[in-house]
């Protein structure tokens, strides 16, 4: 019986593996943050399979038939049983636990030589800001590809949080106080920037692009030739208009 | 102030209180005092509001800028700062209409005749046990009667929560915004989770706790059977509160309120504020009665490690709603000094601190989550036990791991601030702690699932509900280790995955041994049986709407749905579609309940004593129990869990062994 338990919790985690379920893996933290999440899901899927399971398997055997008055065995417990549940969920809980701290420090893990950009939220826009390009400041974030980036996130009013479900990663912006949250993109392409802390009535439409561009593109647009950019920003505002801003890198 | 104890002729004792006539009807404590007292409170309160404020020469008070040479009176600056007034003036209302309130209706009538001297009236009982309906709507010393009371309120509060649910399912049925605005879609969800956390699944707890803990301890009553009165009058005060938000516009900054968002929002934050204030109080109050009554009311023999695991449930949550519910009160104070009196807690322009408004919360909310949870382990913990006719497996740790959880429920409320910018280093110590208390929570599923190993399992539906809770609960921990662990929090907290854990917990989890807890005990609190068929419909009706609406969440969640959105990208739409379609299912299910609860109470068929043959004490009395619970306070000699072995006692009643048959032990005369 435990054996079918083990054959089910393999067959739900196959089922699990093949269906999309994480969005594009476009961030190198993205990578730490899915093996984390793949680790914890196989134990889990495991665990759930071997209880519901055994439940099942006991609610059939053990019904008791129509009008039957008799009572179950007197068993009051087994010390051996109780510490052998107690022991193997400590063991997979410290397992996991274990896992997931090396995943974050793998995910936040930041080389030195990364760049800075700055994040400010507001009701219910983000800008940002581009040191490196002299302060210029943006309504997307654009990132070169394989380029680590640090954002420094601030808000002006209310908390806000920045997530974009492909990078995997998400921090809070919080008023008085800054936070950072590592990107590094892996992908060319372009990515929804979404709030994820509830800042009000325009919670739901608080969005911005990202684009992670090709080392070239990002050359182009930092040095402001590029065609597209400024584009496609929905609700957002910048605080110097879209592409009129030259950078002098 | 504990009713004396049992009398052997209850009924004759205290006999229809003799209610008075004439004007004397409006002095006396009652419904016709509230009726007069609670609009005369409503309208000094801004009488006095603006008085001060005149008197004190504020700018803002509406009187100031009247201007007398206007014909109309009342020009656009009276509303223009009366407007402006509302805030103070809401806050006073929210604390004197209360009061008032529970003066008119006699709360407070024992303890004021005593506080000014007078003599105190002799305790004839006239306000304990229910006679007439209309004791049920009085100010009632019986626990059995509170019990109800609670109850009923609860499951009021219950269908307005479930409402509002279903227009925001409406409302998220497709991509846009058709039935609201997205302020009245935050006030929706912000409503929708206040009334059933703090009016639905902490009171209906504490509702069966107050109904079922002195029976299964055989007490005569509770320890302080007028504070518990006040306790449950406290309650529905919260509740309208919460509701009555929507006249100025409802709360709308989450149940979490955060800062510094509550702090901007209209005035209807105001609601929540007070309201948890309100509902805060009542449970620390029905919380002390029930450590007190635990302590120091059991029955001779009835050690610790004799009580029921759901009397180890309500100590344990009891203790945890003592120390961890000051600080909402005091988080929810905070904010309303920041907004009222332009304190600086939080507004980080002044130098206040946004996340510490986050740390408390938590500091209270993370153990919430198992002062609603605590409880339904009890009475899953009986349920199963009794139809699988078997005692239940590793009881002492099962108590054990009770306090476990209660412990190192303490050391985890930082798991909800991984991403909010908190302190790092905090963050993995919070994780190893939240990893841990899967622990004893795992010990707790095991020791069930086998208590059903070689029982005699009988699938009556508290049975269906109490395993339905358990298969629910495990996905819900499951996802719990999910969210405990930090990269797979960081980018699932704040989504749809979220809501799905939470409604695994709260409603897979809570609200199953809440059903439960309700059929199990519907014979003893009224006397009659309930509709086995239309119970077991109820529970597949709500078993497969529930995952049909939940289930689907965890994925949206994963894909990049954020939470508390009224509008949502359109690739979530046929997902959302489904959810909505499946969540009416799950309220419709709830009409089978409601007719069931109804009509077997008024004409179900008469409950034997003991219908389950279950051994705790609650059952070895007549269905409802007599006014004092017990004609001679039983002598408990052994567990409450004795099934299987023959000859096996749990307790002595009046002379006789209890029985696992269906008729209640006989009544005797018992010599006081």
């Amino acid at each position: 019986m435990i054996v079918i338990g083990f054959l089910a919790g393999l067959v739900t985690g196959g089922v699990a593996y093949f269906i999309p379920w994480l969005p594009d893996q476009a961030s190198e933290e993205a990578k730490a943050i899915d093996a984390a999440y793949w680790f914890v899901v196989i134990i889990c899927a495991v665990v759930f399979a071997l209880v519901s399971g055994v439940s099942v398997y006991a609610a059939w055997k053990f019904r008791a038939p129509p009008d039957d008055e008799d009572d179950g065995s007197p068993i009051h417990g087994h010390t051996g049983i109780e510490i052998v549940w107690t022991a193997i969920p400590t063991i997979l809980v410290t397992a996991m636990a274990v896992f997931s701290g090396f995943a974050l420090a793998s995910a936040e893990d930041l080389p030195d030589d990364h760049g800075t950009i700055q994040v400010t939220a507001q009701q219910f826009a983000w800008s940002f800001t581009y040191p490196e390009l002299d302060d210029r400041t943006e309504g997307e974030l654009v990132l070169e590809i394989d380029k680590p980036m640090q954002l420094v996130l601030t808000a002006k009013d209310v908390i806000h949080s920045f997530w974009v479900p492909e990078f995997r990663m998400k921090q809070d912006a919080v008023p008085g106080i800054e936070t950072t949250v590592p990107i590094t993109p892996i992908k060319i392409g372009r990515y929804d920037v979404i709030c994820t802390e509830l800042c009000g009535l325009g919670h739901s439409v608080m969005r911005a692009q990202a684009r992670v561009l090709s080392a070239e593109d990002y050359a182009k647009w930092a040095a402001g030739e590029d065609e597209e950019g400024g584009a496609g920003g929905e609700g957002t505002t910048t605080e110097e208009g879209g592409d009129t801003t030259t950078g002098g890198s | 102030m504990a009713v004396t104890a049992p009398q052997a002729h209850p009924v004759e004792h205290g006999g229809p209180p003799s209610r008075p006539t004439g004007r004397r009807r409006y002095t006396v404590g009652g419904w016709l005092r509230v009726a007069w007292m609670v609009p005369l409170s409503f309208l000094l309160v801004p009488v006095l509001v603006m008085a001060l404020r005149h008197w004190l020469s504020y700018p803002s008070s509406p009187f100031s800028v009247l201007n007398p040479l206007d014909d109309s009176g009342w020009n656009e600056d009276f509303w223009r700062f009366a407007k402006q007034d509302l805030q103070p003036l809401i806050t006073t209302w929210t604390v004197v209409v209360p009061f008032a309130f529970l003066i008119g209706i006699g709360g407070f009538d024992y303890w004021a005749h005593y506080v000014s001297g007078r003599p105190t009236r002799p305790e004839d009982h006239s306000g304990h046990g229910a006679r007439t309906w209309r004791d049920y709507f009085r100010v009632n010393t019986d626990h059995k009667v509170i019990g109800i009371q609670y109850v009923v309120t609860t499951i009021f509060f219950f269908i307005a929560g479930g409402l509002l649910a279903m227009f925001l399912r409406a409302e998220l049925a497709k991509p846009g915004m058709q039935i609201v605005d997205p302020q009245g879609y935050n006030g929706l969800f912000s409503v929708h989770a206040s009334l059933m956390i703090f009016l639905f699944i902490i009171p209906a707890f504490a509702g069966l706790g107050n109904y079922v803990i002195p029976l299964m301890i055989g007490a005569p009553d509770m320890a302080f059977p007028r504070l518990n009165a006040l306790s449950f009058w406290l309650l529905p005060i919260a509740g309208l509160m919460m509701l009555s938000s929507y006249f100025v516009g409802a709360f709308a900054a989450g149940w979490t309120n955060y800062v510094p968002l509550a702090v901007q929002q209209p005035e209807g934050n105001l609601f929540f504020q007070m309201g948890v204030q309100w509902a805060g109080a009542s449970s620390i109050l029905t919380a002390l009665n029930f450590l007190v009554t635990i302590i120091t009311m059991r029955a001779p023999g009835m050690t610790f490690w004799r009580m029921p695991l759901l009397v180890w449930a309500n100590f344990a949550t009891s203790t945890l709603v003592v120390i961890a519910t000051p600080f909402i009160a005091g988080s929810q104070f905070f904010i309303l000094f920041d907004r009222v009196l332009h304190t600086n807690f939080f507004d980080a322009g002044e130098g206040g601190y946004p996340l510490g408004y986050q740390h408390i919360f938590w500091f209270y909310s993370h153990p919430a989550v198992y002062i609603m949870m605590l409880p339904g382990f009890g009475i899953v913990s009986e349920v199963i036990s009794v139809f699988a006719r078997k005692p239940i497996f590793g009881y002492r740790l099962m108590a054990l791991s009770l306090m476990a959880i209660l412990v190192l429920g303490f050391s985890v409320w930082a798991h909800h601030m991984f991403v909010s910018g908190m302190a790092a280093w905090l963050r993995v110590p919070m994780m190893v702690t939240t990893m841990i208390i899967a622990v004893p929570t795992g010990i707790k599923v095991f020791s069930w699932i086998a208590t059903l190993w070689e029982g005699r399992i009988r699938f009556k539906t508290p049975m269906l509900f109490a395993l339905g809770f358990v298969s629910m609960f495990v996905i819900g921990g499951l996802s719990g280790v999910y969210l405990g662990s930090i990269p797979i929090d960081i980018h699932t907290s704040d989504t749809y995955f979220v809501v799905a854990h939470i409604h695994y917990v709260l409603f897979g989890g809570s609200l199953f041994t809440i059903y439960a807890g309700f059929y199990y005990w519907f014979p003893k609190m009224t006397g009659r049986m309930y509709n086995e068929a239309l119970g077991k419909l109820h529970f597949w009706l709500t078993f497969i709407g529930f995952n049909a609406t939940f289930f689907p969440m965890h994925w949206i969640g994963v894909r990049g749905m954020p939470r508390r959105v009224a509008d949502y990208d359109p690739q979530f739409g046929n997902w959302n579609f489904m959810i909505s379609i499946a969540s009416f299912f799950l309220g419709a299910s709830t009409l089978v309940f409601l007719y069931n609860m109804l009509v077997s109470w008024r004409s179900g068929e008469p409950a034997p004593g003991n219908p389950w043959r279950a051994l705790t004490l609650e059952w070895q009395v007549s269905s409802p129990p007599p006014i004092f619970n017990f004609d001679a306070i039983p002598q408990v000699v052994g567990s409450p869990y004795e099934y299987g072995t023959r000859g096996a006692r749990h307790a002595v009643m009046n002379g006789a062994p209890t029985t696992q048959g269906r008729e209640a032990a006989p009544m005797e005369e018992s010599v006081p």
